[in-house]
């Protein structure tokens, strides 16, 4: 398949467009991992006692642990000593007060399409932006806090609502859950927290940017996003990461909550850095993402628009808890050159009538693997349980692997579980059909692809969808209908 | 319009094509028919540009141009469309964003600017009307869940969208009903000019009847044989093909 081929090259050829550096002094501390440096994080942050005892704790059960190994992934040795894991990029310079914001840093974030200065702001849309260990700003936080809703880093959080985020924080996914959430736990720097009180209709889409610059030094964001009763919030991530030729590590936790007849709405485009054509550097992203859906009827959906990275090793899940409780999981992973994604869901039905639906589409080009691994877990007590999984992946070219790896877990009679897979390649027919109606093979598989994740894309919010498009490679002329 | 000569053409190193000679004028319609393997298909694969197919030897000129130095969606957008056998499923694609694709890559070509959106979709309804599509085929994907007859009547409403100067309809006529045949023969009618030509291959006179082409040839095993009027198709209809090898001494 010459022509589909030479796309695949053009494909992988192409510049990453987020590759740059920012030049801004940043404080970086001393590499290496120990009881001191946790120490030395929560310092930094002004922390209280309590959460310098959640890290400790987390930090010697992850002595105890061992990484993960059953990803369907070639994993570079980490050395974790050999990783800073604090820099922060807002470090106060002579004559200036800390408040103010190296215009480096507005610059990189205009850059990135995502401006700080809420005139320029993206209607509708507020953000908290993350570079490195450190949030540098958030907006439309005083217009937020009219409705009642916080929306600030989870920094500022632990000083300003120390009794939320400790009634929140490591109660979806506890420090012992896995390898890369107890290290997470142990050292963790910021992320967003976002707090919709009872019966609140978030006006704007929230969204976190995050974005590592400083060389050598990991990332370990921490979001947790809390919706009372009857409350609603559209949550969006975006990230992105120089071009290095040594692995960088972002190891995340992302908790929600979401209470009685309450509805989040979670959307992620990653585009960490994916490593150059021949697989070197790139993002390492271990991520553990879990929803509670605890009240009655709530309902909670997972979207995600995976391209970036080198290692994608991320389940975003949902432990159905309250009756009547909904979820969702619509994914789209893309890799190409030597990439590799190991990603799915968890549903975990424990309330009545609950109900839960998983769309997957993977995507592999060039010498990428790319799995699928799901698991549908319906508890004794789940009386009516439906789920429904649908997880298609599609081939370019014949040096990547597809795979998937669902896993059932039944233990009611009444439920029902439907599970459906598909593999399929784009052919050269269809290509043929495209160049005749002349359409150039790179528009052709732009149009074939996007037309594949169709489902997907369809559930993220308008900006997010453009820019996802764009990943996928589809000029904007040829998608709307 | 259209100039071959001496094409020689070959897949996987076997050659099908052994020194085609053809010239079509504008506003002519050939019809090419031949018996099965004789390489009809390998010559209209030939000259969309199908990667899989080799010319070995020979030229085609098409309107001044050396056609074989194009890529494929080079010649459709010079104005080559090809109604294909197996008209191609590609799911997800819907009809409307598929032939939006088609018609900005050719408006690109010629160097103008997208076509609004309003002005597409009234184009869209317009054309379909020439083959009787109905409007829930804007929504559906490119031939996913199509029937025969609405495939080839799918072909036929992409052609009108395209303007094409050349139209090549390979076996048309295939898996087609009386019904469908004739809608699809008349919607082809409809898109006549006198600056438009047709390559038609087919087996079969029923779709030349509605068709009426100008010049009949014939193709065995590689070689154009025998070219004539249009009595020749109902000759071949009545008799076969044998006669015309015996006379050609083969």
């Amino acid at each position: 398949m010459s022509d589909n081929n030479q796309f695949v090259r053009e494909v992988a050829e192409k510049k990453y467009e987020y590759g740059f550096t920012t030049d801004v002094q940043t404080e970086i501390i001393d590499k290496g991992l120990s009881e001191d440096v946790v120490r030395l994080i929560s310092q930094k942050k002004g922390e209280p006692e309590w959460l310098l005892e959640f890290r400790l704790k987390a930090y010697r059960h992850w002595l105890t642990m061992e990484e993960p190994k059953w990803g369907h992934l070639d994993m570079p040795q980490i050395d974790y000593q050999d990783i800073s894991y604090y820099a922060d990029p807002t470090q106060k310079k002579e004559g200036r007060e800390k408040k103010e914001i190296d215009p480096e840093l507005m610059k990189t974030f205009d850059k990135l399409g995502i401006p700080l200065e809420e005139r320029l702001a993206l209607s509708g849309t507020a953000v908290d932006a993350v570079m490195d260990s450190v949030s540098v700003k958030t907006t439309f936080r005083e217009k937020l806090q009219e409705k009642g809703i916080i929306f600030c880093s989870i920094s500022e959080a632990v000083k300003e609502h120390p009794d939320l985020v400790r009634q929140y924080l490591g109660s979806v996914v506890p420090y012992r859950d896995n390898y890369f959430a107890a290290l997470n736990s142990a050292v963790f720097s910021d992320g967003s927290f976002v707090y919709i009180p009872k019966g609140v209709r978030c006006p704007m889409e929230l969204s976190t940017y995050f974005r590592i610059n400083a060389r050598g030094t990991g990332q370990f964001e921490r979001t947790l996003i809390v919706c009372d009763d009857n409350a609603y919030v559209s949550y969006l991530e975006g990230c992105t990461a120089p071009m290095r030729d040594e692995n960088q590590l972002h190891a995340a936790i992302v908790e929600i909550v979401v209470m009685e007849n309450a509805e989040v709405k979670y959307s992620t485009v990653q585009n960490w850095y994916p490593g150059d054509h021949e697989g070197k550097g790139g993002v390492l992203n271990l991520v553990t993402k879990r929803g509670h859906l605890r009240g009655a009827n709530s309902r909670l959906s997972w979207t995600q628009v995976e391209t970036g990275s080198a290692i994608t090793w991320k389940y975003p899940s949902c432990i159905l808890s309250g009756d009547g409780s909904q979820a969702e999981f619509y994914s789209v992973a893309v890799t190409n050159n030597y990439q590799q994604a190991d990603t799915g869901t968890k549903m975990i039905h424990i309330g009545k009538n609950t109900k839960s639906t998983i769309i997957s589409k993977g995507i592999s080009a060039g010498k990428s693997q790319n799995s699928y691994r799901g698991l549908v877990k319906v508890s004794a007590k789940a009386d009516g349980a439906r789920n429904y999984s649908s997880c298609d992946s599609l081939l370019l070219g014949s040096h990547c692997g597809a795979h998937t790896f669902p896993y059932m877990d039944i233990h009611n009679d009444t439920a029902i579980v439907e599970h459906e897979a598909t593999t399929s390649k784009i052919s050269e027919d269809q290509l043929l059909y495209c160049n005749q109606r002349g359409i150039n093979t790179e528009e052709a598989v732009s149009l074939i692809v996007n037309g594949y994740a169709k489902d997907v894309l369809n559930k993220l919010p308008m900006e997010f969808a453009v820019e996802a498009q764009k990943l996928l490679g589809v000029s904007l002329e040829g998608s709307v209908g | 319009m259209l100039e071959i000569k001496n094409l020689h053409a070959s897949i996987n190193g076997k050659e099908i094509l052994k020194g085609i000679n053809l010239t079509v004028r504008d506003g002519e319609i050939h019809a090419v028919m031949g018996t099965n393997g004789a390489g009809k298909s390998t010559l209209s694969n030939v000259i969309v540009g199908h990667p899989a197919y080799e010319v070995t030897e020979g030229e085609i000129i098409f309107n001044g141009q050396d056609l074989l130095a194009m890529k494929t969606e080079e010649r459709a957008n010079a104005g080559i469309f090809m109604s294909f056998q197996q008209p191609i499923e590609i799911p997800g694609v819907s009809m409307t964003n598929f032939m939006r694709a088609a018609v900005n890559a050719r408006r690109k070509y010629q160097g103008l600017e997208p076509m609004p959106a309003g002005e597409f979709l009234k184009l869209m309804r317009e054309k379909r009307k020439i083959v009787e599509l109905d409007s829930k085929l804007a929504n559906r994907s490119v031939n996913e869940g199509f029937s025969g007859g609405e495939k080839k009547r799918n072909e036929i409403f992409q052609m009108a969208m395209l303007e094409p100067t050349l139209s090549i309809l390979d076996e048309t006529d295939s898996g087609l009903d009386v019904d469908a045949l004739r809608i699809v023969a008349e919607g082809f009618n409809k898109l006549r000019t006198p600056e438009t030509s047709a390559i038609v291959i087919t087996h079969y006179q029923r779709l030349l009847d509605y068709l009426k082409p100008d010049i009949i040839h014939v193709l065995i095993d590689g070689k154009i044989i025998k070219t004539a009027g249009p009595e020749l198709a109902l000759e071949i209809e009545e008799k076969g093909f044998d006669w015309i090898k015996e006379e050609a001494g083969l």
